[in-house]
This record gives structure tokens, sequence and C-alpha cells, in this order.
């Protein structure tokens, strides 16, 4: 009997704080990820603006919680894309963004880059391609 | 139900992790695993150190697997298995463990 594997894509469209979406989101990730299934992660439009480095959270009282991101390698996320149009749209480039990494205990414990920059044509293709999507 | 340590009264919430993270001492988990009949090794304290830094880090208490792979690469390759884990902590290393070290449950504990 062979298991199913379904590829899974979250896709996070809103802004860190302000709602409770992307925090929502990232803890499902990370419960979901004991299900071993093909994982990726999308973040477009304000979605961009949860992975921005140097949040500082102290006036609006809520926990910064950006700096849990650098823990999907940990849980085995490696997948995770970047809309281009969306970072443009605002402003921000990639060097904006945490360096997020994951490491292959296959190789070393070498350090591998989990984010990939797609175009919005790309991204489509990623939704398409998704058995699942999670839209945060 | 609030403990006792060294003379102050600290809240903890119904499964009797602290309840502000902040509050922890070492004497926590002494007093903590003093209520479970269990004497704390230096083999324990890494564990719960470890998982003090990795609060500190990410801001989550790690998932079972995700401590289990990061101890065997820290502590060495015959550690990295849940029976060296639940040999230190019987309860689980998530239940007892991290609540010793004051975090949180873990995210990701199904």
């Amino acid at each position: 009997m062979s298991e199913t594997i379904k590829k899974f894509l979250y896709l996070n469209r809103k802004a860190p704080y302000g709602t409770i979406y992307a925090w929502e989101s990232l803890e499902v990730v990370l419960i979901g990820a004991a299900f071993d299934q093909d994982v990726s992660l999308a973040f477009v439009e304000d979605g961009v603006y949860q992975l921005t480095k140097d949040q500082d959270t102290t006036g609006i009282g809520m926990k910064n919680f950006s700096p849990t991101y650098a823990a999907l390698g940990d849980y085995e996320v490696k997948k995770i894309f970047i809309e281009k149009e969306s970072l443009d749209e605002r402003g921000l480039t990639l060097d904006d963004l945490q360096h997020l990494v994951w490491e292959d205990e296959d190789d070393d414990w070498a350090e591998k880059d989990s984010i990939k920059l797609v175009s919005r044509e790309e991204m489509t293709a990623l939704m398409e391609d998704a058995d699942v999507v999670f839209s945060f | 139900m609030p403990i006792e340590v060294n003379g102050k009264s600290l809240e903890t919430d119904e499964e009797g992790y602290l309840a502000n993270i902040n509050d922890w001492e070492p004497g926590v988990a002494e007093v903590m695993s003093k209520e479970d009949d269990l004497e704390l090794t230096d083999e324990h304290w890494d564990i719960i150190n470890y998982l003090r830094e990795y609060y500190e880090e990410y801001q989550i208490a790690p998932a079972v697997r995700v401590l289990t792979k990061a101890v065997g690469k820290k502590f060495g390759k015959d550690k990295g298995n849940s029976k060296y884990l639940y040999g230190l902590f019987p309860y689980g290393p998530a239940k007892q463990a991290c609540r010793y070290a004051g975090l949180p449950k873990p995210t990701g504990c199904v």
C-alpha cells in the first residue's frame, strides 16, 4: 500500500499584524508538518510583509512572531515562494526579507535556501499544481 | 494552581505550565521535578537549557520530532531518538521537559 502524499499550498495574503491570519497560518503549517505531506508556502500581496526583517511590535502590544519563520526549516518546510510582483508593488526586494534556510542532514547539515522568487504567472501555476490550497 | 519557588508564588495554567515564561528560574524545574519524583541530572539540564535557547531564538517550543533531531545534532547521534528523551522524561519531552523549562505547550503537539 502506498501512502498518499498530497501537495499542500499555504497561501499567505495578509500583513502580519492587525488580523490573526498570518499567525494562524503559521501555526497550522507547524502542526500540519507532522503529517509528512508535500508542503509549500506562498507569500503574495500584503502577505510578503510577514517575512520582512526587523519587525518591532512593542507599539501594538502583540507578540513578534517573525522569528518563528526561521524554524520552518526544522519542520521540513523547505519550499517558500515569494511573488515578485507583490514585492515590486510595495517597493520591497528579497533583501528586505528574512533569509530562510533549511539544513540538509544528508549533506553534513549544509544550509540551503528555502525562499524562491517567482513571477505572478509561476505563482498561478503553483496554485494549479497543488492538491489543496489553504488561503489565509 | 500556583507553584511555590524560592518563596515566590508563580501562576500556572490548568496543565501545570508556567503562565508567564518570564517567571522562570532554575528553581522552577527543581520544584516541578520534585513533584514528579524525578531527580534532575546534567543530561536533563542539557535538554531544558536547549529548549529555552530554542524558544529564545524562534519564539516557539519545538515539536518532539524537531527536538529529537536537534538533540542528535547537538549532543550526539546516540541521543537523537525518542527512547533517550523518554528515558530522561518519562511523561514525554513535551509534557515534562517543556514544562520544566517554563515554555508553553509545544506547537505541533498532536
